[in-house]
This record gives C-alpha cells, structure tokens and sequence, in this order.
C-alpha cells in the first residue's frame, strides 16, 4: 500500500511542506543567525557573536518587562484559574440557566485582542477620570486593567475545560464518601481536586503560557504606558525591533531568550503530564 | 424539603444572572456610546445618550466612510475564508501522507510540526516580513500561504491524531477495488475527519479572524487593511482620535463574532476543548 502512495506524495506534501519552509522553517532559522548579528536589513548583517544577548540582558527596560510579565503572568493564573474552578462548580450544580450563563462566560474568549483593548480602555479611562487619574498614568493601572481583561476574557474558556473535567468524575465516589459521612468541604479537597488534577495541569499552563505571550491587549490597552513601563516581554520586543534603529540585532536575540523561556516552561508541563501519566 | 430544596438553586440563578450582566456590561457601554457625539464618550463614559448627545448612526457611517471598515471586514472575510479552506484540505492531506507513509522524511515533517506550535510568534516575526516581502506576498492571496506555512503545526497535529484512528481496512478496500490514492482521499478518508475538520476549522478561523501582528507585518498595509488594523490605525492616528468612530467599529467587529458564535456554539466549545487538551 505505502509505495502505491508514494507516487502521490506531490499531491499530498508540496503544498504544505513547501508553505512550512516559506512562512516557518526559513524564517525561524535567519532569526536564529540574525541574534549574533548586526543588521538593519539582512544585506548588511555582521556578525558579531554573543554581544546582541549581552545588550539584551544588560536592557534594564527588558529586565523590568521579564519581571513585569512574570508577575503577571502569576497574578492572571491565580485569578482565572480560581474564579473559574469556582464557576465550573457552580455551574454543574442543579439550577436554571446554566447553559445561558456558560454562553455568555465563554462569549469574550472570540473577540480579538485588539478589540478587547480598546472596549477595556473606555471603561477603565472612565472609572479612573473620576479620581483624576487614567490608564497612562500609571504602570500599576496598566497591570491591574490587564489582569482584569485576560479574566474576563479566559475564565470563560478554563470554565469549560473543568466543566468537563466535573463531569468525567463518577457519580459512585461521592455517593460513597456521603455514605462513609464526608462533609461537602471533604468532598471537594479529598476527591473532587485530586481528580481534576490533569483539567488543572492543562488550565495551569494554558494561562501561564498565555501571559507570558499576551501582545494585542497589551498593546491595545496601555501600548506600555507610562514611558514602556507597562511593557510585557512580547511588546518590548516588538517595540525593540521596530522603535530603535539599530536594535534590531538585540530585537532578535531578545525573541531568541523569549521563545527558550516559552518552550522551557512547555517541557515542564510535559514532565508534569507523563509523571501523572505513570502514577495512574 | 422540595422547598428547602429549591431555595439555593433560586439564589444561585439570581447571582449569575447579576454577575452575567456584569459580563456583558462593557459591551453594553461600547454599544450606546456608538450613538454618542464623539466629544461626549470620553468625558462621560456611563451616561445613556440624551437628546443632546445622541447622533444616530453618524458614527457608523464615519467609521464606514472616512476608515473604509466595510472594505476591512472584506478582506479580514477574504483572508480568514481563504486560509481555512487551503489550511484545511492541504493540511489534512498532508497529515495523511506523514501518518501512512514511514520514511525518515514524514517523522522529521511530523516533529517539525509539533515543533513549530510551541514557538511564539515573536521569534519569527521579523524575519518572516522579510521572507514575504522578498517573495512579494503582501498580498492577501498571499497571506493565505504564509498562514497555511504558520498555522501548519497544530492542524497537522490535530489531524495526525485521527488519522491514526482510522481502520487501515477501508483504505485498503479502495486502493484495491483499483482507486487512486487521491481520489480514495476524498471520497473515503474525508468525509470520515469530518468532525475533525470542523474542530480544526473553528480553531483556525478564531485565530486568523482576530489575528493582529501577522497581517500588520506583512500585508502591505496602505492597499490591505484587516478589521483590527484599521482599528489599530484609527486610534494610532496622532491628533485627530474620533472616538464615535471607533466605538461604531469596536460594535461592528463584535457583531459577527457573536453571530458566529450562537449559530455554531456547540461546536466552537467541542472544537476548543479538543484543541486546548492536546494543545
């Protein structure tokens, strides 16, 4: 069967394989070269070795954008993931309207970053004027609103996925833990938890990963408002490459740390995961 | 005990109504300041329009008139169509080839893919304007290559995941009853992914319908506008900052969103718990 499709394989792998090279393999490649040269188009690279990671790490306005998206990046995973644990309960519990609340909860996850900014700007500008502040003002503004934004536009999503991960638990457990006399509050921490434990593996790094990648709603929000203070790592890195003329060498070197910093925290999820994985 | 049963189910419902109108409140705001004179939105944001403020649809018809949105909205439809129709059928077939087929070349194609979905955007971004200026696809023909070539990775993978689950004795009846490999391809293997392709689909049309940065980079922006571009563009331009116009087209872009999303909800919620799990 297999060399019968061999003769094919034009059909089946040209057009995508030769896509792939185009718009990911060639493209992710002259990256990597291009972070150890000096360049403002690629005619004119030089290379220059290790300095485009030294002036990248030596950045202190890339340090505070490491530091900024780390914090966030803890503080949205504790929001979204508690709220939306909470939600998911309430939700699989006997009540009218829970198919109309899940629609309108998971309703904003569709809706572009660039949108979600800038209807997010409207209210916040708006509350704040009435303290005499605004968004730009302050980095602590930017941080909060953004925090904010991603909650309200993720909970949604997380709240599907441990709905479903509710409702693979069987029904058999807790009625024996009832049985046994366990309290609802037993119930929760001894069986409902360590069961949702893969939905909350997976929820976990789906929003530690989007953090440390969110561009448009932090470019739509604040666009790092005040003076890049209210930069993540994704934006500095864009306004290095196309804000500082002869930056562009250090632009690159700095995607280079980020897209390490993004796989390495996916290793750690797969560790995670086969680890369970053997446990059961 | 009914009653004593009913009561916590009552006060859950009233709370998430409260809370869902909390949910869709900053909609609702954006909506009735698009019927605000645009000096008005800034300054009172919370105020229902009056006869003072309110202007009708001028707004819309700035944003349609003086931003070109409609023309956007075309070419964000053009670009997201076009991509996912090219992304679903060469992706799936690829997919194919790489699961049935065992050399050297389909493993590495495979890894590569499942490579690429972990690499973010940014490591690729410059480089990748330079390749699409070099080869002349600013275009929104030729974005669909570059969003076939980018968003390759996860449809492979999400493909390649049924196409193991395919009974190889189906495709093997066709081969012999005398079918070539591609017409067994669409007659046996396709119409069998079809829930597949309906996941991957939705995944794709939610990512390139929205997508920002790729297209601002490598369209050529003066002819192409996408709907967040021009969103993007109306409120970086300096000066002049038309804020009815951009709540007209902040509505206008969630519009179809939302009409897409109600028409087809329960396969949207199947197709993103599908690709959040093996994402």
């Amino acid at each position: 069967m297999e060399k019968g499709i061999r003769r094919y394989a034009p059909f089946f792998v040209i057009p995508t394989f030769t896509a792939f090279i185009i718009g990911f393999i060639v493209p992710f490649l002259m990256g990597l070269w291009l972070s150890f040269c000096k360049f403002t188009t690629v005619k004119d690279a030089v290379f220059v070795g290790l300095s485009n990671y030294q002036k990248a790490v030596t950045d202190p306005i890339f340090l505070h954008a490491f530091w900024y998206t780390a914090l966030f990046a803890l503080v949205s995973f504790l929001t979204i993931n508690v709220l939306a644990f909470v939600i998911a309960l309430a939700l699989t519990q006997k009540m009218r309207g829970t198919n109309l609340f899940r629609t309108i909860f998971f309703m904003p996850n569709l809706i572009g970053g660039i949108v979600l900014g800038y209807i997010w700007q409207l209210i916040f500008n708006g509350i704040l004027a009435r303290f005499g502040a605004a968004l730009a003002l302050s980095e602590k503004y930017g941080f909060w609103g953004l925090v904010i934004l991603v909650a309200w536009q993720q909970i949604g999503y997380m709240m599907i996925i441990y709905i479903a991960g509710l409702q693979s638990i069987p029904d058999a457990l807790n009625e024996a833990a009832a049985i046994d006399g366990a309290s609802d509050w037993q119930k929760l921490w001894k069986i409902t938890i360590p069961m949702m434990m893969p939905a909350i593996t997976i929820c976990t790094f789906l929003t530690v990963v989007n953090s440390f990648k969110l561009f448009d709603q932090n470019l739509s929000l604040t666009a790092g408002e005040p003076a890049q203070l209210s930069e993540l790592l994704a934006l500095n890195i864009f306004n290095t490459f196309y804000g500082r003329v002869g930056w562009e060498g250090v632009g690159q070197a700095k995607a280079v740390l980020f897209f390490v910093l993004v796989v390495g925290i996916g290793l750690i999820q797969l560790r995670i995961t086969h680890s369970k994985e053997v446990q059961q | 005990m009914n009653r004593r049963k009913n009561l916590p189910s009552i006060i859950g419902t009233g709370l998430f109504s409260i809370i869902s109108l909390i949910y869709v409140f900053p909609i609702v705001v954006v909506l009735f300041n698009s019927f605000k004179k645009k000096t008005f939105i800034n300054i009172e944001p919370f105020t229902l329009p009056t006869e003072n403020t309110f202007v009708g649809m001028e707004n819309y018809a700035n944003s349609i008139n003086q931003y070109d949105f409609l023309q956007a909205v075309g070419w964000t439809l053009f670009i997201t169509l076009g991509s996912v129709a090219v992304i679903l059928l060469c992706t799936s077939m690829f997919a194919w080839y790489i699961t049935r087929v065992h050399s050297p070349f389909t493993k590495m194609a495979y890894l590569l893919c499942v490579f690429s979905m972990v690499v973010p955007f940014q490591m690729v971004m410059f480089t990748l304007s330079l390749v699409t200026d070099r080869l002349g696809l600013g275009t929104p023909w030729g974005l669909i290559i570059i969003y076939l070539g980018f968003g390759a990775g996860l449809a492979v993978f999400m493909f390649c995941g049924f196409v193991k689950a395919i009974p190889l004795e189906v495709e093997e009846a066709a081969l012999i009853d005398g079918c070539s490999p591609l017409r067994m391809f669409l007659s046996v293997v396709l119409p069998i992914m079809k829930p597949t392709y309906i996941s991957v689909g939705i995944l794709e049309t939610m990512w390139i319908w929205n997508d920002f940065l790729l297209p601002y980079l490598t369209l050529d922006t003066n002819k192409y506008k996408t709907i967040a571009i021009v969103i993007q563009y109306m409120k970086g331009s300096y000066g002049r900052v038309d804020m009815g116009a951009i709540m007209a087209a902040l509505i206008m872009a969630v519009i179809p969103v939302i009409i897409f999303y109600l028409s087809l909800q329960k396969h949207i919620i199947k197709g993103v718990a599908a690709g959040a799990v093996k994402g």
